[in-house]
């Protein structure tokens, strides 16, 4: 009876292609981004449950948004593009530490010659800790040419393994510190300092939203319809005039740029200390998990399926401790283990399109609620 | 002569390591060729087997029974609950999911990884237990030839002939039993193999519960290698590149990319590790692959792959 488009008119072409055709779509789009804008800060300033706490803010929003945004990258190249691609924590890793070298200064030293650059504040050092990992996305994508599939999914190991490697054995990525584990530059953003959870919350906020845009707007265009051609069969997008070669290249350097971004997130904002084992191929499996119980082919699915990863765990943590019941933390962690496992089997099984089916399934019924034929 | 000592010994060692890295593939191209699942449960599918077995034969060898026969009733209880984790496995996941695409299907398996990594370390225990199935010391050979001779680990060899015991048989099963001529036609076409009557459900849990025995025979050797504990499931991603290089439909191809693998790997890390800081052997096996993928994608043995509009 609320959702339904009735007595909505298109009148030009650019209505009849806007990203939320309906109108009570445009409507929760911006009471949603308000909230999360205007309202949790505010909230988290007043104290009130459950913004009031800094755990949830430091502890689940943060690492939320970082990981959506990774999410949505892998999203770019294995569901829209279809590549599949196991390598995902290796590039956010290119991220990280590329930012931290930009951040710190580079200093190459080359045949006598030393290339140095000052070191740079730390916008532009995530975006050129980004560009890094395209660079690197697209060296690892050069096989996709060739192979594909699982075939793939095991050679992008390669570039996990061989990264792992490279940020732990090289040390100059890591500035020489004795321990291995480096620390994040001071956050200024144009004089700005981000140091309290609610500015690390609405600085990745704002990095979420732009990057979510501008990827929703990517796969809606030319890009994205030869991405999706190629996915569905690539020869057959061959034979119609497609470029493998671009595209296929286009889809791993963009989608490394996002991730390599969320990386130097990670790093930055939420580890502030970090190792080269926060990018194992643990982490690749993880963002792979969230894609596709979010749903492949869905920024909104990139979403809902990185709450769910994320969240699981956590609660059931929580669960047995609610409960009452004394179990060791040892036996928990298990539990966890084979709790996430078991639900992620049974989602496979009752919903092999993720989260976003769901969401657009239940959008089909709400537009006939109450009167369903 | 002491370099081209030291490169045999080289060499030997790392193809008798690679043939232990077949161990563990071979019950993944086992489950492919069948299935078209590409299982990634296999390492967990090891450190299950390994778990069980050597619980078991501590439980038993304490009752004061002779160490034979707590070997025997080790390896039937580990070989029981192989069983019944094949059957779970088919029944509840991979039945539900017939016909959905390779990649579900791959998904899936990491989850089943989960939920036995953690059964298994619930049930059996997660700390690290010894396993003395095989003698672990070394012979020295050909010493009059060169000085100090090529060193060579009995478990390595032990591996070996294990492995070739293991594709022997396979292939007998395969091409000589019922079962082995339904499991291929299977693995050719589903949906005919169905049609001329073979219920797919069984041959399904045949091929889980062969990968299932598979992974306890790998269990045993890398069990008394490394000792059963929880890193061994990371055996499932060193078996990966081998996998791909040897194509993940033929069971020679597994043997022969292990012992590819195992050599590249070992040589590499010894004259090609210094200059570059050491510990390239964590990750030269996946270039490697990389790079023969490159040339041929389907692996040196997979089959063709023929692609229609």
């Amino acid at each position: 009876m609320l959702y339904r488009e009735a007595g909505q008119f298109k009148t030009s072409y650019a209505a009849d292609m806007a990203v939320f055709p309906i109108r009570q779509d445009r409507i929760a789009l911006w009471l949603l981004l308000a909230f999360v804008f205007i309202g949790i800060p505010l909230l988290a300033n007043f104290q009130i449950w459950p913004f009031g706490s800094e755990y949830l803010l430091r502890a689940i929003l943060v690492p939320f948004l970082i990981l959506s945004l990774a999410a949505i990258g892998l999203n770019i190249l294995t569901g829209y593009c279809g590549q599949l691609s196991l390598g995902s924590g290796a590039f956010m890793a290119i991220g990280a530490y590329c930012a931290y070298k930009f951040g710190t200064g580079v200093n190459i030293p080359l045949f006598g010659l030393a290339l140095s650059i000052p070191p740079l504040p730390v916008l532009p050092s995530i975006l050129l800790g980004g560009l890094m990992a395209a660079i690197g996305g697209i060296l690892f994508g050069i096989p996709s040419l060739r192979i594909k599939g699982l075939y793939l999914a095991v050679a992008t190991l390669a570039a996990q393994f061989f990264f792992d490697w490279v940020f732990a054995r090289v040390q100059w990525f890591t500035n020489y510190t004795s321990s291995g584990s480096v620390n994040a530059p001071q956050l200024e953003f144009f004089g700005l300092f981000v140091n309290t959870p609610i500015e690390r919350y609405m600085l990745c906020l704002i990095f979420v939203v732009v990057f979510a845009m501008l990827a929703k707007n990517l796969v809606r265009g030319n890009l994205g319809r030869q991405w999706m051609a190629i996915r569905d069969m690539d020869i057959a997008a061959e034979l119609i005039g497609i470029r493998p070669l671009y595209a296929k290249l286009m889809a791993f350097a963009i989608s490394s740029f996002i991730i390599g971004v969320a990386g130097a997130l990670w790093a930055f904002v939420y580890l502030g200390s970090w190792e080269p084992l926060a990018f194992s191929i643990d982490r690749s499996f993880q963002l792979l998990f969230m894609v596709i119980i979010g749903g492949l082919g869905s920024i909104l699915g990139s979403f809902l399926g990185a709450a769910f990863i994320l969240v699981l765990p956590i609660l059931l943590d929580q669960v047995p401790h609610a409960l009452g019941i004394p179990v060791s933390v040892e036996t928990v962690s298990l539990l966890v283990f084979i709790v996430t496992g078991a639900l992620i089997c049974w989602l496979l099984i009752v919903e092999p399109h993720g989260f976003a089916r769901l969401w657009a399934t239940a959008k089909e019924k709400l537009r006939l609620w109450p009167y369903p034929y | 002569m002491i370099l081209l000592g030291q490169i045999l010994e080289v060499l030997i060692s790392g193809l008798l390591s690679g043939v232990l890295y077949s161990l563990v593939a071979l019950g993944f191209v086992l489950i492919y060729k069948a299935s078209g699942v590409f299982n990634f449960a296999q390492g967990a599918m090891v450190l299950l087997a390994g778990l069980a077995l050597v619980r078991s034969l501590d439980f038993v060898a304490a009752q004061g029974f002779p160490m034979w026969t707590a070997i025997i009733l080790g390896l039937t209880f580990a070989a029981a609950v192989m069983t019944l984790s094949a059957y779970v496995i088919e029944r509840f996941v991979l039945g539900p999911l017939v016909n959905q695409d390779g990649l579900t299907l791959f998904m899936s398996t990491i989850g089943v990884t989960f939920v036995l990594e953690g059964l298994a370390q619930m049930v059996f225990g997660a700390e690290i237990y010894p396993l003395k199935l095989f003698p672990t010391d070394a012979w020295f050979l050909a010493e009059s030839i060169f000085p100090g001779g090529i060193l060579l680990n009995k478990l390595d060899v032990w591996g070996g002939l294990i492995a070739g015991v293991l594709v022997a048989g396979l292939a007998v099963f395969f091409q000589r039993t019922k079962t082995g001529r339904a499991l291929r036609a299977v693995a050719d076409d589903h949906s005919a193999a169905q049609s001329v009557g073979i219920p797919i459900s069984w041959i399904w849990f045949v091929v889980w519960l062969v990968a299932g025995l598979v992974a306890l025979v790998a269990a045993t050797v890398w069990g008394t290698k490394l000792g059963v504990q929880f890193s061994i499931t990371f055996l499932a991603l060193k078996a990966l590149p081998v996998l791909i290089i040897g194509g993940f439909t033929s069971v020679p191809g597994a043997i022969i990319g292990g012992l590819i693998i195992g050599a590249g790997e070992k040589l590499a890390e010894v004259y090609l590790g210094p200059f570059m800081g050491g510990g390239i052997e964590y990750w030269f096996g996946y270039v490697l692959a990389l790079v023969v993928l490159m040339f041929r994608p389907q692996g040196l043995f997979g089959e063709r792959i023929i692609e229609r509009v």
